[in-house]
């Protein structure tokens, strides 16, 4: 593969995990927690996946239109009743309870699906690609995921800025108390954009599965990616997460160039120089919402 | 009519004293019992380490890490580093596994408080992870492997499980003590004035900022101690066990579960938590389950931990850090 | 006719501290009532009560003889009380005209909507694509009250207007209460400003730390006897 490539293919990923780190960002911006569960939720969501197509063989694709909305809801219940309760706990507590679902997700998947490692199949358009010239060329599904991406992105910036729901969000993240005076109820509030987050990242993670192998280990690795990208992107800004996460992506690839086992470590430092040299991010923004 | 302000209460003093007993009586154990059992309790001394300075960085200074794992496996691999490779000895490279890890802590902390909140959590980490990457690229170290502590072999078994039991020991209560005379100290006062209200804290001439800079380098010294006495128990190390988030688990749930806040709560935690592993690592994941489980439920019904909701409520405790008006 | 509101004999705790000792308060509907007081007293406490971000740990809050008192802010809202906080409390990430909306999200029918507010309150209009974060202290709470009478509330709760802004434009926001009660809207109003709320309430009462030391028709009351209530000497 050539660098050219590999950058392209760096974008591609990018779209990935701009996806991906949306949700971290919603409920960060929204409710200020940062859901340490996130990497193992998307997990969740590729075996939930793999188990309707184990059980009845309902294709990857199709399997998301039972798999969104699943968690989905299960986004709304955790945090109606689980996260909203450790808002009140203190700062730890949202970190506490967060980082303890995240070894009790990581530990059932494991009990219910062993540590084997899983694949969505999702056939030939996992291999089709498009021929760009002689050195580049685009997979179709790599694209279908930057476009997924950027779709979902956009929708979501518009909904908040152009809804009334999406307008009481913004509020709810900037004073709770007094939303409640304009008849809203916060903690409803809450929940919608743990739904909506929780259904990004259940996109994501089904994707994913159809991208590369999974198994009940690799949450982690995941948050962290998705953390990257919107630090690398500056808070403040959803677009600043998609370019966070382009960065990302183009950073692992090119790193994959030179070594495989380089990929990894060339996206930890490139955040960390990010960290270092422009601690806002690349695309800080006033906003308050990422 | 004079007021005296008083740093113990009677109940302080005893328990104070009681600790001291205990810590003498455990100090007997070799002579009492097999080196099969000495050799476990290192495991509980390492968390009682662990625990303390997770309770140390979080519970008094704030500061929600998920990466001190780096710090451990720090340690273990400096005495790899220093013992096979440096010529020292064994036991001796445990300290100066300590104050490495203690050094590494300053530029890492430089580049960790960048961030704050749930970002600073991710980002120790993504810290972590980094450290284990690069060291699992070293070659003398054994890259993906892992080495193993060749230097310990002239010795006896018995003796060295004893002078591994003494040498945790001795971690364990000097990190303890260290703990204690630290929040008892006026850089204690300013850290409790900043988990209470950091920006009124500073308006009293309280230095947040360095403050939290020293707790998290005592933190990290503390646990890259621990991490060292690991490597003597183990007499392997390997990145992947040692560089473990599992380990960030381990200490989130026995502070936590244990008592944030307090100097008793994470030794209880500590305590739980061995007693939990003893009857219970057989099972695999589902006893990391129910860790998870209590760890969350603690949080959202008990906030104050065992110890905190219980003998804490009283006043009463092992290490009296507060003051009295008499 | 029935009272609007009833406050009954409340009493209101922050943490350990108590702010109200057995309040009451009768609002009549179309009525304007004023609540006075120094700082601490507790009116603000008062009105936060009324509107449901605090509850009284003894008594009864009754809005057209419907008991509230363990009714949460949010469906209090939707009732017909609106409140216009200390401070404005103006939502930073929203413009002015999306904070005016947001008043709206759970309206009643009436007259208010957002050309009727711009007229009550002009400036505002050409600020509406402004960020509530960069307005002076006169238009936030132009636009706090603008934002609160979206709602077409029964009962407006007014929480010290006048607090931070220079007297000229306490008066220009004052101004705009006839039209609002013209309307038909009750207002209870909680000022420090005590001339101010004496102009334009039909009753005042007057809170000294945390009780009601005085209640008369605002026509009737002397000011000997405000002053002896407000600072209890």
């Amino acid at each position: 593969m050539t660098w050219a490539n590999a950058v392209v293919q760096g974008i591609l990923l990018g779209g990935l995990y701009a996806l991906f780190a949306t949700g971290l960002s919603l409920m960060f911006g929204v409710m200020r927690i940062v859901n340490l569960a996130h990497g193992d939720l998307s997990v969740l969501a590729a075996f939930l996946a793999f188990a309707l197509g184990d059980a009845l063989h309902v294709a990857a694709f199709p399997a998301l239109l039972a798999v969104v909305p699943a968690m989905a809801a299960l986004g709304y219940l955790l945090q109606r009743l689980l996260l909203q309760r450790s808002m009140r706990a203190g700062p730890l507590a949202p970190l506490v309870v967060t980082f303890g679902l995240s070894i009790v997700l990581q530990n059932a998947l494991l009990e219910w699906f062993s540590p084997d490692s899983r694949a969505l199949d999702i056939g030939g358009l996992g291999t089709a690609s498009l021929r760009l010239s002689g050195a580049v060329s685009i997979g179709w599904f790599a694209l279908l995921c930057l476009g997924v991406a950027v779709t979902v992105l956009a929708g979501l910036q518009l909904y908040l800025s152009r809804t009334g729901f999406g307008r009481a969000m913004r509020a709810t993240s900037d004073d709770p108390e007094t939303v409640q005076l304009m008849g809203i109820d916060h903690r409803h509030v809450y929940a919608v954009a743990a739904a909506i987050a929780f259904a990004t990242l259940a996109v994501a993670g089904v994707l994913f599965g159809m991208r590369t192998t999974f198994d009940p280990s690799i949450g982690p690795a995941r948050l962290i990616f998705a953390f990257e990208a919107v630090i690398i992107g500056g808070l403040g800004n959803l677009w600043g997460t998609l370019a966070g996460a382009v960065v990302l992506g183009v950073a692992q690839t090119l790193g994959a160039q030179v070594s495989p086992a380089y990929a990894v470590l060339a996206g930890h430092l490139v955040f960390l120089a990010v960290l270092v040299l422009r601690p806002q991010g690349i695309l800080r923004t006033a906003g308050v919402l990422p | 009519m004079t007021v005296a302000v008083s740093r113990a209460t009677p109940a302080g003093r005893a328990g104070l004293g009681g600790a001291i007993l205990a810590a003498g009586a455990l100090a007997s154990a070799p002579y009492l019992f097999t080196s099969d059992i000495t050799h476990t309790l290192v495991d509980l001394f390492v968390f009682v380490v662990i625990a303390t300075m997770w309770n140390l960085l979080a519970g008094y200074g704030g500061l929600v890490s998920v990466g001190q794992q780096a710090y451990l496996g720090v340690g273990a691999y400096a005495v790899i580093a220093l013992s096979v490779h440096g010529g020292v000895n064994a036991f001796l490279a445990v300290p100066l596994a300590a104050l490495l890890t203690g050094a590494l802590a300053v530029p890492l902390s430089l580049l960790a408080f960048r961030l704050h909140g749930g970002y600073f959590a991710i980002g120790t980490w993504v810290l972590a992870e980094v450290v284990k990457l690069v060291i699992a690229q070293i070659g003398p170290l054994g890259k993906g492997s892992g080495a193993s502590l060749t230097t310990v072999s002239g010795y006896d078994p018995d003796v060295r499980v004893a002078y591994t039991y003494w040498l945790a020991l001795a971690v364990a209560v000097v990190s303890v003590a260290a703990v204690y005379l630290l929040l008892r100290s006026r850089t204690g006062l300013q850290l409790t004035a900043i988990r209470d209200d950091a920006t009124a804290a500073e308006a009293v001439g309280a230095r947040v900022g360095r403050t939290k800079r020293l707790v998290y380098l005592i933190a990290g010294a503390g646990t890259g101690a621990a991490g060292a006495i690991v490597c003597l128990n183990t007499l392997t190390v390997q990145p992947e066990s040692v560089f473990s988030v599992q380990w960030s688990a381990y200490m989130i749930f026995m502070a936590v579960v244990g008592g944030i806040g307090t100097i008793e709560g994470p030794i209880a935690g500590a305590l739980l938590f061995f007693g939990l592993q003893q009857a219970l690592s057989a099972q695999g994941p589902v006893y990391l389950i129910i860790l998870g489980a209590v760890g969350i439920a603690v949080m959202l019904v008990a906030p104050q931990g065992l110890w905190g909701s219980t003998l804490g409520r009283t006043g009463f405790g092992f290490f009296p850090v507060g003051h009295t008006l008499r | 006719m029935n009272p609007l509101l009833i406050v009954e004999e409340i009493d209101v705790r922050y943490g350990d501290a108590q702010a109200l000792f057995g309040v009451g308060l009768t609002v009549r509907t179309g009525e304007t009532v004023a609540v006075i007081g120094a700082n601490g007293a507790g009116k603000s406490t008062l009105l936060k009560t009324v509107a449901g971000l605090l509850r009284p740990a003894r008594g009864r809050i009754a809005v057209d003889g419907r008991d509230v008192t363990a009714l949460p802010a949010h469906r209090r809202a939707r009732l017909g009380i609106a409140l216009v906080p200390e401070g404005r409390r103006l939502f930073p990430s929203l413009s002015v005209e999306e904070n005016l909306r947001i008043g709206a999200y759970r309206s009643a029918a009436g007259p208010w909507r957002l050309d009727r507010v711009y007229e009550l309150f002009p400036h505002l209009a050409g600020l509406r694509g402004r960020s509530a974060a960069n307005l002076s202290g006169g238009e936030a709470q132009a636009v706090a009250i603008g934002r609160a009478l979206m709602s077409n509330p029964r009962l407006l709760l007014l929480d010290e207007v006048s607090l931070g802004l220079a007297p000229i434009i306490v008066r220009q926001l004052y101004a705009a209460l006839p039209a609002i009660t013209a309307a038909g809207t009750t207002v209870l109003v909680v000022e420090q400003d005590v001339a101010q709320a004496l102009a334009v309430a039909d009753r005042v009462q007057c809170l000294l730390e945390g009780r009601v030391a005085l209640e008369a028709p605002a026509s009737e009351v002397t000011r000997a006897a405000v002053a002896s209530a407000y600072f209890g000497v």
